[in-house]
């Protein structure tokens, strides 16, 4: 288990700091950053000040170095635009983005799992159908569409609620409905699909057929069993709540982490941006760890590390 | 009388196995030592247990997959790296026959086509005539040439398989458990249909299987292997009549044979473990006759004095008395 | 996998099963199909078919309502702020947004097979960089990505293009590196390549065809992701630029006029809704159809 342990976390360094050279080549591919950010006209010297003293003129190893070092010690450079501290910047929208994405994953996680265990306990009644088609539709419909229909109707029609902005807690209603209806409904698919490879395995059968009763086999058997692959993509939303509200933090104007990523992009404030990318990333690996380690608790043939498998 | 068809010198291929993701590399030897001769247009057979080798044997004297140590020599020049274009053009002078044919077979093509797939491929010139006359010479129709893979029983398709092994008039062929995944009464016809494209091709065949009968069968010569090594080479007749090492005999004593009152002898202990290769003998630790001498030294495959068979065992050739056999502490240990 | 389909004809070509199946087509499906194709039929008659130039202003009619709310045939789904026709600008949108998907997807999947079958070809120090990548791709979410990318190299049509193909190939990576690999080992590509055959004819020839089925099925899976990806990022204003237009992108300048245009948005909204459904529902059958060894 240590070893497995001391295995997992190596490799997850490894791809932080790939992902850490992913952003230090694409930054350097993407042209010369001191054209970008000084409009076309600026006189060479502003130009080459610039240059300096953004480190631009060393030799690439150098410049990657120092890149790492200062990330080391937590300095993810500063905004291009007005100077302050990215890491700064990104931190003082955390609160902001939390406070949709962690009850959406309440939402979520409280509605997708239920839901789904019960449609596949209620395999092709109507209650399974209603679930599927809501579980297709979740899927289909775009954030930014239900979040604008939300607004249609609930603040524009009705006039309940606000449409956007962060004042009370009022407005967090309609974003962190939108959030969390994909997400329940990626996830009542996931796990009654789960549930339905689970049901179907000899040794549910075996449990019955000995006489166990069916609610103790489920609770005993079958949930425990499709709880391994549902973890995965909690995993994943759990690792997304950082940046998992890119989109409907748009809709409602809502003053997070996405919403100053999106800003970011559109002005190219590369330092931001590079730091939401590994603040995400960080966040990504970690779940991803936890999730693993989670399988080893979950899934007992995994726990001595021998996952031929894999 | 000219160079043999295929020379293979000492052959030694090892494969590393993990235990689990993490675990530390086992070194298991597949092959120990082979060193075997096939003459033209003759056929030699070789037995023992899955996991013996055989398969190992069969894929390096094509070339698949590179020895160790040793050499392979076809027609009297060492193989071309495998992958390579010489390597690829040899290919027309050897082929195989698989034990699932339908393995073997690509199941979106019909059999004509794959029948004159290396016939394009070696720029042979690929028209339905000579695809007509392949399907006819291993007994299919030449309507057959339609049909897929799944629309045929399985000695057809292994007869497809054949066909299209033949295809390029290769001068070796090597046969790995072709009948053991068929309907027994279709083994046989499979072996006579072997035994007549070698005898209308005078084609050399490597005929690797676990069925004693199958081998005497078609060969000229039958090599016995244990454990990544020869233990007994001979004549048919002489080696499965009269077999002069201890795992031979027992091997031949388990063919079950009417009218002979079975004196069966029934191995001991463990099957054998590649990756825990016992000292000395590798056969020590199940052979009724095993003694000391056979834990710490390894026998060497040669002519034996009296009757100049070759067979690797110091109780065959007379070195030591029979003994009494060895218990395996190390051997259950390892396990 | 190999047992159904040693029993069962494997499929020779994808027309086969669908013509045995058609008879039983399923309501849903006949509706997703006559919905793609109406889709596709609008996207290559979009020249021929739209009133109007999807740029041409007219002032004099700006916001006017559509005909279900009471506006004129002159605009059956009313006009924008700019006085455009929004049913000809839904037109050329909807031809942009499937250009994008299909390109998107067919770079997904060359890339994606490319780099499985490097990996089964090569295996070791390939295979491991191959497979790190997947991890990478696969833990990160892609819209984040490709925000980063777009930060750092800007926006044009082909790049944003190519940008939305890196989605989903680690997919099709991992399907095509674990069949080659099976075929490989003791199936029919060793066998051909024992043959004589070279690496290129034993992947085109042999390989591809036998995994299309499942490529296929992964492709109509992947492609209402990539619409909601597109249009997602258009949307926010970091996809399709004007003058060109993408059904994001409408809904995302119509949002301004939420209140007072509506159907500015609605239009395009309905149409992505019904896009991806049909798509996802197709591709749902397909699998159950073809592959049920896919997920």
């Amino acid at each position: 288990m240590l070893r497995f342990l001391a295995f997992r976390l190596s490799r997850s360094l490894l791809t932080l700091v790939l992902v850490v050279t992913f952003a230090f080549v694409v930054l350097r591919l993407s042209g010369d950053p001191a054209l970008i950010i000084m409009s076309p006209d600026a006189p060479p010297e502003a130009v080459a000040a610039f240059r300096r003293s953004w480190g631009l003129d060393d030799p690439l190893w150098m410049q990657y170095l120092r890149y790492f070092t200062a990330i080391l010690h937590g300095d993810l450079g500063n905004s291009m635009r007005d100077g302050r501290s990215a890491i700064a910047l990104v931190g003082e929208r955390i609160p902001a983005t939390l406070a949709l994405t962690l009850p959406a994953l309440a939402l979520k996680l409280g509605l997708g799992i239920p839901a789904g265990i019960y449609a596949a306990l209620h395999r092709n009644s109507f209650a399974d159908r209603a679930v599927m088609l809501l579980a297709v539709a979740g899927f289909t419909v775009p954030s930014f569409v239900l979040g604008l229909l939300l607004v249609l109707v609930f603040a524009v029609q009705l006039g309940w609620l606000p449409s956007g902005g962060q004042d009370t807690w009022m407005h967090a209603i309609l974003p962190v409905i939108t959030l969390g209806m994909g997400g329940a409904a990626v996830l009542a698919r996931f796990t009654r699909s789960a549930m339905l490879e689970v049901l179907g395995q000899p040794y549910m059968r075996t449990a019955l057929a000995k006489g166990v009763p069916w609610h103790v086999a489920v609770r005993r058997h079958a949930l425990p069993n499709a709880a391994i692959p549902t973890v995965t993509i909690v995993g994943f939303m759990v690792g997304s709540l950082l940046a998992g509200a890119v989109v409907v933090e748009s809709v409602f104007s809502w003053p997070g982490v996405g919403r100053l990523l999106v800003v970011a992009v559109a002005n190219r404030d590369l330092a931001v941006v590079q730091c939401i990318l590994l603040l995400v990333a960080a966040t990504m690996i970690t779940a991803n760890l936890v999730v693993d380690l989670l399988y080893g608790v979950l899934d007992p043939r995994l726990r001595m590390g021998a996952r031929e498998a894999a | 009388m000219s160079a043999p068809l295929l020379e293979a010198e000492g052959l030694v291929r090892r494969y590393t196995m993990r235990r689990g993701w993490l675990g530390r590399p086992v070194e298991v030897r597949a092959l120990d030592g082979v060193s075997l001769t096939l003459e033209r247009g003759r056929t030699l057979g070789l037995v023992g247990e899955s996991g013996c080798g055989k398969s190992t044997t069969g894929r390096l004297v094509l070339g698949v997959e590179k020895p160790d140590e040793g050499a392979v020599r076809f027609e009297g020049a060492p193989l071309p790296p495998p992958g390579t274009a010489g390597w690829r053009a040899l290919r027309a002078r050897m082929q195989m026959v698989y034990q699932d044919p339908l393995g073997a077979l690509d199941r979106r093509l019909t059999i004509g086509a794959q029948v004159a797939e290396p016939l394009e491929i070696h720029r042979l010139g690929a028209d339905a005539e000579k695809v007509a006359a392949l399907l006819r010479s291993v007994g299919l129709r030449p309507d057959h040439a339609d049909r897929y893979p799944h629309e045929l029983s399985g000695g057809q398709r292994q007869r497809a398989v054949l066909a299209r092994a033949l295809a390029t008039d290769p001068a070796l062929l090597v046969c790995d458990e072709p009948i053991s995944a068929l309907d027994v009464s279709i083994q046989a016809q499979v072996m006579n249909l072997l035994a007549e494209v070698q005898a209308a091709r005078g084609i050399s065949l490597l005929f690797i299987s676990h069925d004693l009968r199958a081998v005497r069968q078609v060969s000229h010569r039958v090599a016995v292997m244990y454990l990544g090594r020869i233990v007994e080479e001979g004549e048919p007749d002489a080696v499965l009549h009269d077999p002069a090492h201890p795992y031979a005999q027992a091997l031949v004593s388990a063919i079950p044979h009417p009218g002979r009152r079975g004196r069966r002898i029934v191995l001991q202990g463990d099957p054998p473990n590649p990756a825990a290769r016992p000292t000395g003998c590798a056969f020590h630790p199940r052979c009724p006759v095993a003694s000391a001498r056979c834990v710490a030294e390894t026998p060497a495959l040669k002519p034996r004095p009296g009757d100049g068979r070759r067979v690797a065992c110091h109780v065959a050739q007379g070195e030591i008395p029979a003994g009494q056999g060895i218990a395996a502490p190390q051997l259950r240990e390892a396990a | 996998m190999s047992d159904t389909t040693a029993a069962t004809p494997p499929p020779a070509t994808l027309a086969a099963p669908l013509a045995r199946k058609r008879a039983g087509l399923p309501p849903m499906v006949l509706f997703a199909l006559l919905w793609i194709a109406l889709m596709l039929g609008i996207a290559f008659l979009a020249d021929w078919i739209s009133p109007f130039s999807h740029t041409a202003l007219d002032l004099r009619a700006r916001l006017a309502p559509p005909v279900f709310m009471g506006g004129s045939w002159l605009h059956p789904l009313g006009s924008d702020e700019l006085g455009r026709d929004v049913l000809s600008r839904l037109i050329v949108s909807i031809r942009l947004s499937l250009l994008i998907a299909f390109g998107a997807a067919i770079i997904g999947a060359v890339l994606g097979v490319t780099l499985g079958f490097l990996a089964a070809h090569f295996r070791g120090l390939v295979e491991q960089a191959v497979m790190a990548l997947v991890d990478f791709q696969a833990s990160m979410p892609f819209l984040i990505l490709a925000l980063s990318v777009l930060a750092f190299f800007g926006n044009s049509l082909p790049l944003f293009i190519c940008l939305l193909g890196l989605h989903g190939w680690e997919r099709y990576a991992r399907i095509a590196r674990g069949l080659a690999i099976s075929a490989g080992g003791q199936g029919y590509a060793a066998a051909v390549r024992q043959l004589g055959a070279t690496p290129w004819r034993i992947y085109a020839r042999h390989v591809l065809p036998n995994i299309a089925s499942t490529l296929i099925v992964s492709m109509t899976l992947a492609f209402p992701e990539i619409i909601l990806l597109e249009s997602g990022l258009s949307f926010l204003g970091l996809g399709v630029q004007p003058p060109d237009t993408s059904l994001g992108n409408m809904v995302g300048y119509g949002r301004e006029y939420l209140t007072r245009a509506p159907w500015i948005l609605l239009t395009p909204s309905v149409v992505i809704v019904l896009t991806t459904l049909s798509v996802s529902l197709l591709g749902d059958w397909l699998r159950d159809r073809l592959d049920p060894t896919l997920r």
